[in-house]
């Protein structure tokens, strides 16, 4: 424990995601010893960022504007859409330059331990942008965990309409890496979850 | 496949060992309290990543020091392996085989070893939880992906009863609770998957359990084993044997039980906010001469049945192994045998190619299991009768080196 301001610091920092104590406590040493550290910088952005930052009115992507920059793009083709749990997932997506069409933003998985149920998540908004008929694919790319499977699934039975395909991605070995050093549990599921690629 | 030499820093209450071992049996003797089991028990956790004692890995680490080392050669034919573990107070946890790093949970595909201790007991007395865990932990040693159909099958069940708890709450009845399909979808999948699973280890215990029973107790009583199934059950609280089979059921015949127990028992698992079919709930029915062993056997016949399940387990182990057989260990378990019972037990052992053994009571043990005695005092080895033949001490090795897990 550090006297007062200091360790509300260390507190604060430790709320975020993916910071635990030790973290918490080396970042705020950082910025109390680093002289070049430019905490008003840091101060600044972060005000402006909840100022400026808001979701996309369609997909519920991060934007500044009420629609994001890939909704607004008229080269995306509006025939796919994809969805995916967070914003950061569309930044992952996009990163591969393989996919050409739009995004949905569900903003989480189903989890009743966490109190996340259907109604908490963007799948009303989802339902009225494929009302029109313009959507012919909806690829559902929520995490290969249990919670995004199980909201693949409850989508999946949600998306039964005529002339609409839904499709999943695939998971399994990380590519890039060699079979013999996938460990035993991966490698296991990729034989389950194997495709036929003939006959 | 043998341990040719172990050697532990700062585990338990061992500053520093290193100890050779010899082929079939080793005897570890002492009184009470002076670090018998911790030796052995320094291997269990190498071959199951457990211990058969506590659940938490810090207990292993000797008092005052942050982090213990286990290193064992093992042999099997003429390939030899150096495998190593470092338990760290803080932080992750460090493995390596021949000096290479891996992750720690590869340790168990490396080493296999079956452990026998007075709790072992339990197995036949105990509540139905510790024989599903005798069932599952086998499962994952021979099959390590199941190891995640079963954390996944403890996650759907938690998000399940949570819902159900809450849909009870809210005064939610049957139907409309839509996502409920979706949960019980995945419960019967992985549940499905485990119960097929435990149904086929289980036949193949079955005859190696009514031999070893009869090759311990001495006498031609009858081991049986039965897969007690909640899926099967009218009411789910009623011990019927409708519940119990003998023979494996087909994963499609199972899923179909499963979802037809889940349709007939929505209304009471809303009621009762849990889910109340499932592997979760299941049982492995022990029986000696057709009754229960629970509640019937006596004392030396429950011994027995322990003894005969874990056998049966260190032979299936052995004849899928392709690296010999498992190293046994046997924990204080002479002491609680009466003479016939240790001879038999002694002989049952005999021909695995390494056996390890602690005991306070040198007496206690079989004459042809003393071959080998090393003598433990207060973390010390005393007196090792050296198998090998080799005297030389090997230094005590620098820490595992500092890579990133
Ligand atoms: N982390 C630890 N650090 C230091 N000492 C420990 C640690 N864990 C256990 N011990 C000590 O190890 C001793 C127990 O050793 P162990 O259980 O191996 O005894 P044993 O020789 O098997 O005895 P028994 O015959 O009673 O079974 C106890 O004195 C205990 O205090
Ligand atoms: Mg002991
Ligand atoms: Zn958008």
């Amino acid at each position: 424990m550090y006297e007062g301001i200091v360790q509300e610091l260390i507190d604060e920092l430790g709320r975020l995601p993916g910071i635990g104590p030790k973290s918490a406590q080396r970042i705020a040493f950082h910025i109390l010893q680093t002289e070049a550290f430019d905490v008003s910088r840091l101060a600044e952005v972060l005000v402006e960022v909840r100022e400026k930052v808001r979701f996309c009115e369609v997909c519920g992507n991060v934007t500044e504007q009420e629609r994001c920059a890939i909704c607004r793009d008229p080269r995306r083709s509006a025939a796919t859409i994809c969805v995916v749990e967070e914003a950061k997932d569309v930044a992952a997506i996009e990163r591969t330059r393989e996919f050409k069409g739009l995004y949905h933003v569900l903003g989480g998985a189903i989890s009743p331990i966490d109190g996340v149920g259907p109604e908490d998540l963007r799948i009303r908004q989802l339902m009225e942008r494929l009302a029109d008929g313009t959507v012919t694919e909806v690829i559902i790319a929520t995490d290969p965990n249990l919670e995004g499977e199980a909201t693949a699934s409850y989508l999946s039975r949600l998306l039964v309409q005529p002339n609409l395909r839904v499709t999943r991605l695939a998971s399994g070995l990380p590519v890039g890496g060699d079979l013999e050093y996938a460990d035993e549990v991966t490698l296991g599921r990729a034989f389950e979850g194997r495709r036929v690629v003939q006959g | 496949m043998i341990v040719t030499r172990l050697s532990l820093t700062d585990f338990r209450n061992y500053r520093s060992v290193d100890l050779d071992l010899a082929p079939g049996p080793n005897l570890f003797v002492g009184r009470n309290g002076q670090g018998k089991t911790n030796l052995v028990e320094s291997l269990g956790y190498l071959g199951t990543l457990g211990s058969h004692r506590v659940s938490s890995e810090q207990a292993m680490i000797r008092q005052g020091a942050d982090a213990a080392i286990i290193r064992a050669r093992v042999s099997h034919e003429d390939k030899e392996l150096l495998l190593e573990v470092q338990l760290n107070r803080t932080g992750a946890n460090r493995a390596q085989v021949n000096r290479h790093q891996v992750k720690v949970r590869e340790l168990p595909g490396y080493f296999s070893t079956v452990l026998f201790a007075p709790e072992d007991l339990a197995l036949v007395r105990g509540e139905p939880s510790l024989r599903r865990r005798f069932l599952d932990e086998l499962l994952v040693l021979r099959n390590p992906r199941l190891s995640a159909v079963l954390s996944d099958y403890d996650r759907v069940l938690r998000q399940r009863n949570t819902l159900l708890k809450s849909a009870r709450a809210a005064g939610v009845r049957g139907n409309d609770l839509s996502t409920l399909d979706v949960w019980d979808e995945r419960l019967i999948t992985l549940g499905s998957e485990l119960i097929e699973a435990r149904g086929r280890l289980v036949a193949e215990l079955q005859p190696r359990v009514a031999e070893a029973y009869v090759s311990v107790a001495g006498d031609d009583h009858h081991a049986m084993l039965a897969s007690r199934l909640s899926v099967l059950a009218g009411d789910p609280d009623a011990e019927s044997d409708e519940q119990d089979i003998r023979t494996v059921m087909a994963a499609e015949e199972v899923m179909a039980r499963f979802r037809e127990s889940l349709d007939r028992l929505r209304r009471s698992e809303l009621d009762r906010g849990m889910t109340l079919v499932g592997p979760h709930r299941d049982d492995l029915v022990l029986e000696l001469n057709g009754m229960p062993a629970r509640g019937y056997a006596s004392h030396g016949e429950s011994w027995s049945f322990a003894l005969a399940l874990k056998l049966a387990s260190a032979g299936v182990l052995r004849a899928e192994s392709r690296v010999g057989d498992p190293v046994l260990v046997l924990d204080d378990v002479f002491a609680e045998l009466d003479e016939s019972r240790r001879g038999r037990l002694g002989a049952a052992v005999d021909d695995f190619e390494q056996v390890l053994i602690t005991a306070a009571v040198f007496g206690d043990v079989p004459p042809a299991l003393a071959r080998n005695t090393v003598q433990i005092e207060r973390g010390t080895i005393v007196d090792a009768r050296n198998p090998t033949g080799d005297t030389e001490p090997t230094p005590v090795e620098e820490r595992m080196s500092d890579v990133a897990d």
